[in-house]
């Protein structure tokens, strides 16, 4: 199997504090990969570093092997890697279709192009309707994004981020702040979007993490601590102290 | 030497009233996010209450110069809490609209009110004097009661923002407006005050300036976009910054704009020669131009200058 | 893919539902002149029109882009300059005259490119500040750079100088609204399908949330510097048509004033809709033409217009306007028609009152000393009497207290214009 991302002595420091010492990860291609640990841990701030919207301390981050150090946001996106945000981040004021179909345009291969109409296109309209379908929003096709229920604006955002058909999802607590009935439909839609790509997914929920990832990363202190398949990190002695003791004794 | 003298004196003057004005843009900027466009127009407006009421109402100078920055304050605070505050929800860029279409509105009342012309407003007989001379350049008594005014006012503000409780809570705003208010303090009456209190400021800055600059319809206009460029020049939200670049533009207008550097002198310098027809030549604006004539725009091109090599201002600290 | 729905939706069909404001658009251009044919209209009519074009490309920026430019009579100014010089150009006797706005749009790209290319880089307040500070300097250019601007007399040329068109010389009024009418036809209709066109709509994208857009692999800068750059072309088409009816451009047509009115038109007419800074330019230039001719005040009128739209409509007459949709798409209009009247007609009047009162004002100041009658509303009125400020006053006072009364009846018609009625409540 070949390497879909990995993380190589990461660094990162603000100021005087070393938010993220040292990070070796490595995530194979099709692994659903959970990264969990407590508050504070980093775990935020290591996507924030992998999807180049802060610049690492020292380290290197490769995807496929290709090097990101020092890399935009959106040249990160092109090789191929897509992210949510653990806090909403859609566009508000324009409709479900058009945050779909924004998505698509750049892995379709429009670029800044000011010749082609966007309702003109086949293929992309078609291919935005097919999300919409796939994240069960076609009903809400021509709303303004901002009035979606909270469920649907986190639908959305995978939405989102799976449109540009990256083979890296990396999703930020993507069932945060949610009730168990909409965290099953979220979690069974994950499932269903990402099949036969990578997943990232930072998540809290245990009963989402056991049920969704092949191999679990635990963060403490800006450090993984154990890496390993839900049964070894369950088992683990570290991270039973570090961590998981109370949550495990609920599951 | 003597000139030197009287530029430092006079950049002075200038650099210490844009401090005025820029020191309570800038700290509005930084508790609220917006760029008040229309402070200038406060400035303005203390320029005309001072003349209304020391003139007209006959309290005097000093009478003027304490009630017409309380008048502009009030005004100011009301317009926060009923026009800002309104529109704060809108975000930004309607705010910054707001500001600006404010600006427009105060400069045509003050014409409804006053007229398109310059009006007779001028310093008091007891401080229109020569204080002492430089050479044989006199230096005004006024020049000094502005400068010992300004000082005076930038000590006070100095001792409210780092002595005093309030003082402490503001600057707390500036960098964390969010905690502040989470720890329970009444961010917008602060920020009611705050705006009060910056447009008083202006308002002083008006009243003494007024006589001195001229007071006309134009004079928040003039002299507002200057102050933008002072508080962007160094470092929105920054007050030593905003000290800092005011002397900076103060003297560098005064010195640009009495030094008759010319071009043509520097071209010729470097060994190349004028042309014989001046209207021929393409370059013949490159040849007349003389560093008075430029001097106006310098605070422009060193504000583009820093937005683009260093956005944060000289002594910012965070990115506009 | 091959799973795709089977929904054969024709996307992109030109249907006639989409055409039609372009049709009727084209016929009131067409028709205008036909009606309203002397000199002085046909004048204004061009006005308005550069004004839609320029008003247009502004909110290309403000509105699509979510850019707040201080300094965008720039563009606009340096095209109408540089057509000038074309006009006084040897060669002018080879260009014909309807391609000249076409130079004056390539200019104003070309300098949207250079200082787009530092000024795009964020967004906010940066960028509106850099927008002051280059429209300042360049309106201080304007008076040292002579060989371009001319100092403060500007450039003139004459429009009839250039190469006949198919036997046209552009002498005649109506033969320059023509052309006016037909470059705005066209700008308009490439500033539209350009918002339809991928850049167009990741514009919008970047104005709501520039950093979501830079991991969908858009660089917000890029997106910025292409609409920054379109934009001033068409300022640039503006500019040349300017050129093109006063045969004279000045330091005021670039101006941070002229910059400023260009964001109050656009802003009255909202940013919202494509349309809207279209509604803005006419009504602005209607307003500037009637008022102008009535009072000396016209521009405090408008300030006060300004600052109240801002306040309570933020989304400026097309936003007053789209805000009727909901009740007209339930068919409830007409529960609306009582209460407007009821409301806004004593608001108006009380205004007007208002108005007197400060019609008033400026005559005691401005009136030659001994002269107290004036002409108001169409009557003679002494304003050293007690009377005449009473009657206004009441009025005022009256007319808006009326309107407050009313309001809370509006509020409660509008509401229930805005509702789904549940069936048990439907009229029989």
């Amino acid at each position: 199997m070949t390497l879909a991302l990995e993380l190589d002595d990461l660094r990162k420091s603000f100021g005087s504090a070393e938010i993220i010492r040292g990070l070796n990860l490595k995530v194979e291609k099709g692994e659903r990969h959970a990264i969990i640990g407590p508050n504070g841990a980093g775990k935020s701030t290591m996507f924030n570093l992998i999807t180049g919207r802060f610049p690492q301390t020292s380290g290197h981050v490769r995807l496929h092997g290709t090097d990101l150090t020092g890399l935009q946001p959106f040249q990160i996106n092109r090789l191929g890697l897509s992210r949510s945000f653990q806090i909403t981040n859609i566009f508000p004021k324009m409709t479900v279709f058009e945050n779909v179909r924004c998505s698509l345009l750049w892995s379709m291969g429009f670029k800044y192009s000011f010749w082609n109409m966007v309702s003109r296109n086949r293929a992309l309209n078609e291919g935005a309707e097919e999300i919409l379908e796939q994240i069960n929003l076609t009903v809400r096709r021509d709303l303004p994004a901002g009035v979606l229920s909270y469920a649907e604006q986190r639908a959305l955002e995978i939405g989102i981020t799976i449109a540009g058909g990256a083979d890296v999802i990396m999703l930020d607590e993507p069932t945060a702040g949610m009730s168990n009935t909409e965290t099953d439909y979220i979690v069974n839609l994950i499932e269903k979007v990402t099949e036969n790509k990578t997943l990232i997914v930072v998540e809290h929920d245990m009963g989402v993490v056991f049920g969704l990832a092949d191999r679990i990363s635990v963060l403490v202190y800006g450090e993984i601590i154990a890496t390993g398949t839900p049964e070894e990190v369950r088992s683990d002695q570290k991270v039973q102290e570090a961590y998981l003791g109370a949550a495990l004794e609920d599951h | 030497m003597d000139l030197i003298l009287v530029n430092l004196i006079d950049g002075l003057v200038f650099g210490l009233l844009l401090f005025m004005l820029s020191s309570g843009l800038t700290l509005i900027f930084s508790m609220m996010g917006v760029l008040n466009f229309a402070h200038a127009s406060f400035y303005m407006l203390g320029a005309y209450f001072g003349y209304q009421l020391s003139t007209v109402l006959g309290i005097g100078f000093i009478g003027g110069l304490i009630v017409a920055p309380i008048i502009v304050g009030v005004g100011g605070a009301l317009i926060e809490r009923y026009g800002l505050r309104q529109v704060h929800q809108y975000g930004h860029v309607p705010e910054l609209i707001f500001t600006f279409g404010l600006a427009l509105l105060i400069q045509e009342v003050v014409k409804l009110f006053w007229g398109q012309n310059q009006i007779p407003y001028f310093e008091p007989a007891y401080l229109d004097f020569a204080l002492f001379s430089v050479g044989d350049n006199a230096i005004k008594a006024y020049k000094v009661f502005m400068i010992f005014i300004s000082l005076a006012i930038f000590g006070g503000l100095l001792y409210i923002l780092t002595k005093t409780r309030i003082g402490m809570i503001i600057q707390a705003a500036l960098s964390y407006p969010k905690t502040v208010e989470a720890l329970g303090h009444n961010v917008p009456f602060i920020f009611m005050g705050v705006f009060g209190v910056g447009t008083a400021l202006a308002g002083v800055a008006g009243v003494i300036a007024g006589p001195a600059l001229g007071t006309f319809p134009g004079m928040a206009f003039t002299l507002g976009s200057i102050v933008f460029v002072t508080i962007v020049v160094g470092g929105l939200g920054s007050l030593w910054g905003a000290l800092l670049a005011s002397l900076l533009i103060g003297w560098l207008t005064t010195f640009a704009a009495s030094y008759n550097l010319r071009m043509e002198d520097i071209l010729t310098g470097l060994g190349m020669t004028k042309p014989e027809v001046m209207s021929d030549s393409m370059l013949q604006d490159l040849w007349t131009l003389t560093l008075p004539q430029v001097g106006p725009i310098l605070p422009y091109l060193l504000m583009v200058l820093i937005l683009v090599f260093r956005p944060q201002g000289l002594l910012g600290k965070r990115e506009a | 893919m091959s799973t795709a729905n089977t929904t054969n939706r024709a996307y992109g069909a030109i249907t006639l539902g989409t055409l039609l404001p372009w049709i009727i658009g084209a016929i009131i251009l067409l028709v205008l002149p036909i009606l309203m044919g002397s000199k002085g209209q046909l004048t204004i009519m061009s006005q308005m029109s550069i004004m839609v074009v320029f008003a247009l490309a502004y909110n290309m920026l403000l509105g699509q882009g979510g850019m707040l430019s201080f300094g965008h009579a720039v563009y606009m100014g340096m095209g109408s300059f540089l057509c000038l010089h074309v006009m006084n150009a040897s060669y002018f006797g080879s260009v014909p005259l309807p391609i000249l706005p076409l130079i004056g749009g390539f200019f104003g790209l070309g300098i949207a490119m250079i200082i787009g290319s530092f000024s795009t880089r964020s967004a906010g307040t940066i960028f509106a500040m850099i927008s002051l500070g280059l429209g300042e300097l360049m309106a201080a250019c304007v008076l040292i750079i002579v060989v371009f601007f001319g100092g403060e007399e500007g450039i003139s040329g004459y429009r009839d100088e250039g190469l006949p068109f198919f036997g046209l010389e552009f002498i005649s009024h109506i033969e320059v609204f023509y052309l006016i009418a037909f470059w705005l036809f066209v700008s308009a209709a490439l500033m539209f399908l350009f918002s339809r066109t991928p850049v167009g709509r990741m514009a919008n994208a970047v104005r709501d949330n520039p950093e979501r857009a830079q991991f969908l692999g858009y660089s917000a800068r890029w997106v910025r510097f292409v609409s920054f750059s379109a934009s001033g072309f068409f300022c640039g088409i503006a500019g040349g048509l300017s050129a093109i009816l006063f045969e004279i451009a000045t330091e005021s047509d670039l101006n941070v004033t002229a910059s400023g009115v260009i964001l109050l038109i656009v802003f009255l007419g909202g940013v919202g809709f494509f349309w809207g800074p279209i509604i803005g330019a006419v009504v602005f230039i209607l307003l500037q033409t009637v008022l102008g001719l009535q009072t000396h005040l016209w521009e405090l009128y408008v300030g006060v217009i300004f600052v109240a739209m801002v306040m309570y409509f933020p989304g400026g007459l097309a936003g007053i306007i789209m805000s009727h949709a909901v009740a007209m798409s339930l068919g409830k209009l007409g529960l609306l028609v009582r209460p407007y009247l009821t409301c806004v007609l004593p608001a108006i009047i009380g205004i007007l009152g208002l108005c007197g009162l400060i019609e008033m004002i400026f005559h005691m100041r401005e009136a030659p000393t001994g002269e107290t009658e004036m002409t108001l509303f169409w009557t003679a009125i002494d304003t050293h009497h007690i009377w005449a400020w009473l009657v206004f006053g009441v009025i005022a006072a009256g007319g808006i207290l009326l309107a407050r009364q009313q309001s809370s009846v509006l509020k409660e018609a509008w509401d229930q214009a805005n509702t789904i009625d549940t069936p048990a409540e439907e009229p029989s």
